[in-house]
Parts: structure tokens; sequence; C-alpha cells
């Protein structure tokens, strides 16, 4: 045992975006940018700490951040790479005392990578954890909210180091707020939000899911037999269905792609017929009218043969895939967490149940 | 001016061999030549002109039209060699600084195209307004700083798809810098969203620019010696021709020149326009999809020589399915290559007195082919036979990937290796195995038409959705008309619309393609 900290590599940045690409459950959008960014950071930098909340002091300043608007824009508009800074100043500024360390705001897609770009060029260490465990659409789809801590100040900036901080009067106004002015930035902006200090932390935190990511990306590049039975042992997996993607809709409302895929039994699951339907991420999958897994379990469409996530942008006719299904972190099977990413909460007019009340895993 | 079409050669310069037809203006074949492909391109061309010249005994004034299709820009790009030295432009700070250009190329191909890069401010929102203020005078310190070595330039902005000028006004200042004759590559011409993919493109496209001109050269030299004055084209990624000037400034273009050939080609021999079609070669087979009579295209980026691209490219599963595919193992743990014989199948394989076993033995033994020994794969039997079923699930799984939709579709088989696939392949309404599938390829590039393409990003603003549609397709009709094809016949292939997600302003992606038979006057 060493006191010094693990450190993200460039062989862990890698591995780290292979596994947000698993718990985004489709959402989040393509980490390709946030890894190209987060690689080029530590490239230049070395690699960034990870550290353990409790490793810091109670009264420790945390900052979670990430990306908030449109995917499909910030592949274009590409981040500068000194929001870290800009959002660390400007809490420092505010909040007059120091940051200590920053956060992922949710555990999936490009926000998985992004922050240990920010915390490269910041010079901070990261902690290993978020608010989500996965990816959500929405601001106060994080676990804080479940404790009435809240999101604010909140401090969005552009690639322009533009800075806007917002002090709503709750969290669900925070998303309306910010969504309008992401949109007025040109789409997409980045963000931090939900300033803790490292006690206030400790309750909502979910703990371990950065290195988890990891380990999930470790996994799948390194299976040599089953890469299904191998993330099997890591995270357990509950395959719903083996199958072929055979038709895909995608359209474009309220600022979400929603849409469906429709995915066709092939080998053992030959004659099955299984839809899922995204709001960004894969909210339920139904089979003959009956819902097999919902939000918040994390439905994810992976790779036949190579066990890797598929996001939502990505689906297309004639992908083998099986749709794997993982358990949703318990804070938000709690009654309070269905409340808000229950899928009555989607629209949708059904109870959870709990993936592992309905399924087996691998083995 | 296009002259009245009379007597078409078309050529396809592949890796292993050069293919040559001709065409009469009714597509009848009239002679067909296969030859080994040289290293010099315009005593290749010569050899295949001469040959299929003297198979018609007609005067060369009959030929009018000459279609080339080649895997040149390919090569030197997987080759690493008559590359052109470029400098690079991005023009996006205080965005993008995060990922300079560069940064997800292999080394070594970076360090041939590179002759330095920059990132100055500018670019666009995906509304079309303006970043920050286009910094003019970095790019002219930085062009003033590479001149020396720079042999091209490209220039890629954030949103130039949406909106050109900064791109525009950035080449104003190469030339006044660098002067009128240095090639630049502009983004907006060549791929679609999506900033990291389409620099690449652009870059590669500048590279290659002395390979364009070596090609034209070569086929131009080559017509001359002939004696030939007809018009000539390049066939480019989705099958559709290329006039000479075009290929100069957009030889990137012809990188997925090949498989659209033979997918084209396949098209017309067996007379269909929605099929799988499956062309197998000596190492490996591609299998596309056949839309409306062209290859469906890819909505993925695309890996070339190590770079990420996302111009557009024909949708392509490709596996290691081809004649001079070896087979190792046991007849319990068979294993279906990648590795292959190659050019040297008739050395290596059983059939031909070798010691390699290979799916052209697979397919001797399993009596889908009669070549060479047939008493030679004695021994190999089962293992030949394991191979074969193998190679089939390979071909079966490939199929269905490619198809767009759930109906069973006609399979049309091309290319050289095709007598080592099955009778029958599920999911499959009949398989087609055309007449003169070996110069599939060729033939596609001979009745190759021409096409013009539209692909931006509009702002609705008060116009509606269809209004906007019109707008674009009349302007594909136009750049299709104006490239020669017949206006009574040019149609719209393609519409492809995508709406931006997050935007309180709606604002579309439309992607329009027409394409229509060479005009006849």
């Amino acid at each position: 045992m060493t006191n010094d900290p693990p450190k993200l590599d460039e062989q862990d940045l890698v591995d780290l975006s292979v596994g947000c690409t698993v718990l985004a459950g489709g959402g989040g959008g393509d980490p390709r940018i946030g890894l190209l960014m987060a690689l080029n950071a530590v490239r230049r930098t070395g690699p960034v700490p990870l550290i353990d909340l409790d490793s810091l002091a109670a009264d420790d300043l945390v900052v979670p951040a990430g990306m908030i608007g449109a995917p499909t824009v910030m592949v274009e508009k590409i981040p500068n790479g000194n929001e870290g800074d800009v959002i660390r100043a400007a809490f420092e500024a505010r909040l007059n005392r120091p940051v200590a360390a920053l956060m992922p705001l949710e555990m999936g897609g490009i926000n998985g990578v992004l922050p240990v770009a920010w915390a490269a060029h910041a010079g901070l260490p990261l902690v290993d954890g978020d608010l989500m465990g996965r990816a959500f659409p929405e601001l106060q789809m994080c676990t804080p909210h479940l404790y009435d801590i809240p999101s604010w100040p909140c401090v969005v900036v552009d690639e322009r180091s533009q800075v806007i901080t917002f002090e709503p009067r709750d969290n669900v106004w925070l998303e309306r707020l910010a969504r309008n002015a992401v949109s007025t930035l040109g789409g997409c902006a980045c963000a931090g939000l939900y300033p803790m200090d490292a006690r206030t932390a400790a309750t909502p935190l979910l703990r371990g899911t950065v290195s988890r990511a990891v380990q999930i990306g470790r996994t799948i590049r390194t299976a040599t037999d089953d890469p299904f039975r191998a993330l099997d042992a890591q995270v357990d997996l509950y395959p719903l269905l083996t199958g072929k993607v055979v038709d895909v809709d995608r359209r474009t409302a309220g600022g979400f792609v929603r849409g469906s895929a429709v995915v066709e039994g092939i080998e053992h699951d030959a004659g099955r017929l299984v839809r899922i339907e995204f709001q960004n991420e894969n909210l339920v999958a139904m089979e003959d009218g009956e819902a097999l897994a919902t939000v918040p379990d994390i439905i994810t469409l992976l790779d036949r043969h190579s066990a890797r996530g598929i996001v939502t942008e990505h689906i297309r006719y004639g992908q083998r895939v099986v749709v794997g299904v993982f358990r949703a972190p318990d804070q938000w099977r709690s009654e309070r967490g269905l409340s808000v990413v229950g899928p009555r909460a989607f629209g949708y007019d059904l109870d959870y149940v709990p993936v592992e009340d309905r399924h087996a895993r691998v083995g | 001016m296009p002259g009245s079409v009379d007597l078409r050669i078309g050529i396809d310069v592949g890796g292993t061999n050069t293919d040559a037809v001709v065409l009469d203006s009714a597509n009848r074949l009239l002679a067909k030549h296969k030859t080994p492909t040289t290293p010099d391109l315009t005593s290749g061309i010569t050899s295949a002109l001469e040959a299929v010249l003297g198979q018609i005994d007609q005067p060369v004034e009959r030929i009018t039209h000459v279609m080339l299709g080649t895997t040149h820009a390919t090569n030197a790009i997987l080759e690493r060699r008559d590359l052109l030295k470029v400098a690079v432009v991005r023009i996006g700070a205080p965005a993008t600084v995060s990922i300079p250009p560069f940064s997800d190329w292999p080394d070594d191909l970076r360090q041939v195209v590179s002759a330095g890069e920059v990132v100055v401010p500018g670019g666009s929102e995906v509304t079309g307004v303006p970043l920050v203020p286009f910094g003019r005078d970095e790019v002219a310190r930085f062009l003033e700083k590479v001149g020396d070595s720079a042999e091209a330039v490209a220039i890629s902005g954030v949103f130039s798809p949406v909106s050109g000028d900064h791109e525009q006004e950035a080449e104003q200042v190469v030339r006044e810098v660098l002067g009128p004759d240095i090639p630049v590559s502009l983004s907006q011409g060549i791929g679609a969203l999506g900033l990291l993919e389409r620099e690449n493109a652009c870059i590669l496209n500048a590279a290659l620019v002395g390979v364009a001109h070596k090609v034209v050269h070569g086929l131009t030299a080559a017509l001359a010696q002939n004696g030939i004055d007809a018009v000539a084209f390049l066939t480019q990624n989705d099958g559709t021709l290329m006039g000479l000037d075009y290929v100069l400034r957009f030889p990137v273009l012809t990188i997925g020149s090949g498989p659209a050939n033979s997918m084209r080609g396949a098209c017309y021999l067996a007379d269909v326009s929605d099929a799988v079609v499956v062309d197998v070669g000596g190492t490996s087979s591609d299998v596309g999809m056949l839309l409306n009579g062209f290859p469906r295209e890819s909505s993925t980026p695309t890996d070339i020589g190590g770079v990420r691209t996302n111009f557009r490219m024909p949708d392509l599963v490709a596996i290691a399915v081809g004649g001079g595919t070896r087979v190792t193992g046991s007849a319990e743990d068979v294993r279906v290559g990648p590795e292959s014989v190659g050019y040297r199948l008739r050395e290596e394989a059983l059939v031909f007195g070798g010691a390699t076993p290979t799916l052209s033995d697979a397919a001797v033994a399993g009596g889908r082919a009669s070549m060479g020994d047939a008493g030679a794969v004695a021994g190999h039997e089962e293992l030949l036979a394991a191979a074969l079923r193998r190679a089939d699930e390979l071909v079966f799984v490939a199929t269905d990937q490619i198809k767009t939709a759930r109906g069973p579709v006609p399979l049309v088989v091309v290319g050289g290796g095709s007598v080592i696939l099955p009778p029958e392949v599920p999911g499959v309404a009949q398989i087609v195995r055309p007449e003169n599938y070996d110069v599939a390829n060729a033939i596609g590039a001979a009745i190759a038409s021409v096409s013009g393409q539209v692909d931006k990003v509009f702002k609705l603003a008060g116009r509606d959705r269809q209004e906007v549609l019109d707008l674009a397709c009349a302007a594909a009709k136009d750049e299709a008309i104006s490239a020669g094809a017949d206006p009574a016949a040019v149609e719209i292939v393609e519409v492809e619309e995508v709406p931006m997600a997050y935007l309180t302003e709606p604002v579309v992606r439309i992607r329009v393609k027409a394409a229509g038979p060479l005009g006849r006057m």
C-alpha cells in the first residue's frame, strides 16, 4: 500500500470511454471528443489522480462538472479545454474558498471522460464517483436532488470563456434556465453545479463509479473468450435478448432525440421482438406490450461480439446486439428516486420492477 | 462540350488486375480484357487500351468517352507515398484548441503529410452566426512561417457546412501569401458535420493532389499515345463520374471508387436496382447494398489508412473470404483467413500443386468449382468442408447485416473469386450470377452516370420544410446537369434529412443527390 492515489493514464482513459458507453444506457453522446480532449490534456500534464472522497477534509469543496446541450453540436464546436479552470475560478470567486477537486456529473457518454481533461488542465484531482451512475437527460436527475441539496450556484461557461452564474429557486428551475442559456450560447456549453463540501457529498455520492467504468472498459478489452461472461463477473449483467436491429426511428422533439429501436431475436431468442424506446437514453424495453425493463435500470445495446455499448445516435439496421440491463444504483430505486427518474417521470404509466426480479443473469 | 455518345471504354485499375471493357451506346459489351496492374500507370492503361481496341476492330475515332476507376489514391495513403506536405489551418479558436489537428493520426502518416498546423480565431455557430471575428493576420503569419515547406493547404472551419465564409476568406489569404498556384482544399466541399473527421478528410484531400495529377497525366498520355480523342472521366465513391478538373480538386473522392464500380457493374449486369452485392476478390469480399441502382452510403465515419474521415463512402461489410484465403487449423477447430496467398494462388493452392489449403481448394472439394487438379485435395476433405461452412456463415451474416429491410432481396455475385460462394443464402430471394461477372468493375466505370450533390445545414427561419427541400433538390440537379448529365433524364436518387437536437430555432441538415446518364446532345 502506498499513500499515493491511483492515477488515470492514457490506457485508463480509453477504457473509461468504453465503460462510459456501456453505462450511458444509450445516451450521453459518443465519448470520443471527451476522450481525445482528455488524452491531449494528460499527455501535457501527466496522469490525473483519482481520489476517494474520504481522502478529502470534511470542509473541502468538490465541484461536479459536465457538458450540457447537444453532443451533435459538440462534434463541431469542440470545447476549449480550459473550461475546468474557468469553472474553478468562478466558484472560488463566488464562494471565497478554494476548489479541492472536480468530479464527473454523470458516468455515461462524453461526460464521464470530459472532467478528466478539465481536472488535468486545472491541476486538480478527480473524485472517484458521480451523481447519476449512468447518463440522464436533465439536471435535476442527480442524486443530491433526492436530499434537497441545491444545484446552485451553477456556473455555465462557453468556449469564449463567457460565464453565467445561476441561482435558481430549485433544481428543476435550473434545468429550464440552463437549457435556454445553452441554446443562446449555440447549443452546447460546460457547467459546474451541485458544489458541495466533502461532508455533504458523502450522502448522495455514487462512489467508485469512475474506477468501475474503467474496469468495465478493461474487461471488454481484455476478455479473451466471452466478453459477456467477463462483464457479468464484473458488474452483474442481465441480458434480455440477443438479436439484430430491424427498425430505428429517431425524431427531435422538445430539444431531445426521441425514438425507438426494434430488435428481432436471433440464435436462442429467434422469434422474439423487443422494442426499446429512448429519449436520448434508453427508457423502456417492451415485448408483447409488456415492459421487460425500465429506467432507472440501465438498458444498453451491446455489440453482439465485442460487448461494447452502442449510443442511440449510432443504432442502425442490421446491427447484432445483446440488449443488456444493469442494475440502477440503489438511490434511484428508492421511492423518492423513482419519482425523479422512474418510468412515470418520463411519461410511461408503468410500475418499476427491479431487473433482477424478472430476469436471470448471464450465467 | 460533351460529344455525342458512341463507344465508351471503362477501365478499372485495381491492386492486382487492370480490367478494360468497350461498350457501345446501347451498353452492349463489345470487348473485355484483364491484365496484371503495372507500377507505371501510363503503360498499364496503354496496354489495356490496345488490347480492347484490337478486339473491336473499329476506328479509334468512334471512342467518345473513357472512364477510369483507380485505387491509386487509396494505395498512396496506405503506402504513405507521393503525398504532398500540407499546411493545416483550422478556424475555430477559442473553441476546439483542446484537440489540435492531427491528434488522432498515426505518427508515420502525420510526419509524411504535416507541414505545420495552426488554429486561428473564427468559425461559425450552428445558426451561421460567426463564433468570433476571423483571425486573418494569424493565418498570414502562419503561412509565412511554413511557406517554404508547404506544398498544399487544407482549411477547415467550425460549422463550415453552415457558413463557409471564414474558410473562403482564409483561401484569399493563402493566395496573397503563397501565390495563385498552391493547391488549397476547403473542408466545406469535402465532408459533413463532425469537425475532426471533416478536417482529416480535407487534409487527405490536399495531400492527394499530387497523386491526382499523376493519374490524370497518366490517363491523358495513354489516350494520346493511342490516338484517342475522347472525353475522360474518373469514377468516384458513389459510382458516378467526375471530370478531370474536378479530380484535381477533390482527389479524396476517388477513394471508394473500386467497390462502387463493382456494385454499379453488378447492378447493370444483373439488371436489378435493389440488391445485395457480394464482390469476391483474392483476399477478401466486399458486401454492399444497391438502392435505386446506387451503392448505399455509409452513415458512420470511415477509417482510411488509420485516419477517421466522414465523407461519403459506400457502406460495406468486408469479410476475409476470397479465392486465395488460407485455411488452417483442424476440421474441429477451423480458421479461415484473414491471411491470403493473394496473387500466388496459382502456385500455392493445393489444386494447383501447392501446399497451402485455400478457399479455392475448398470450393473444388465441395463441388462448387472446377479448377486445377481436383484430386489434389485428397486427405484434406474434412478440413476443407469445415472451412467452406465457416466461409458460408461469414457470407450469411454479412449479407444479412447489410440489408436495409426485412424482406428478401436478390443477391448479385461478382468478382473473380465468386465461384467459392454457396448456391443458396438465407434471407435472399435468389442468387444472380451474371455473365461477365469478372469485369463488373470496368463495366461499372463505363456505365457510370453523372451526379450532383448538396449537403448543407439549412435554417428554416420562416420557410417551410418543403420549400427548403425543393431548393436543395433543384441545386443538386443543376450541379449534375452542369457536370454533363442529360437534363431530360436527371433525377433525385437520394434525400436525407437530419434535424438537430437541443436548438430552439429549427435547423435541419439536408443531403440530396441527383444523377443522370451522360447527355447525348
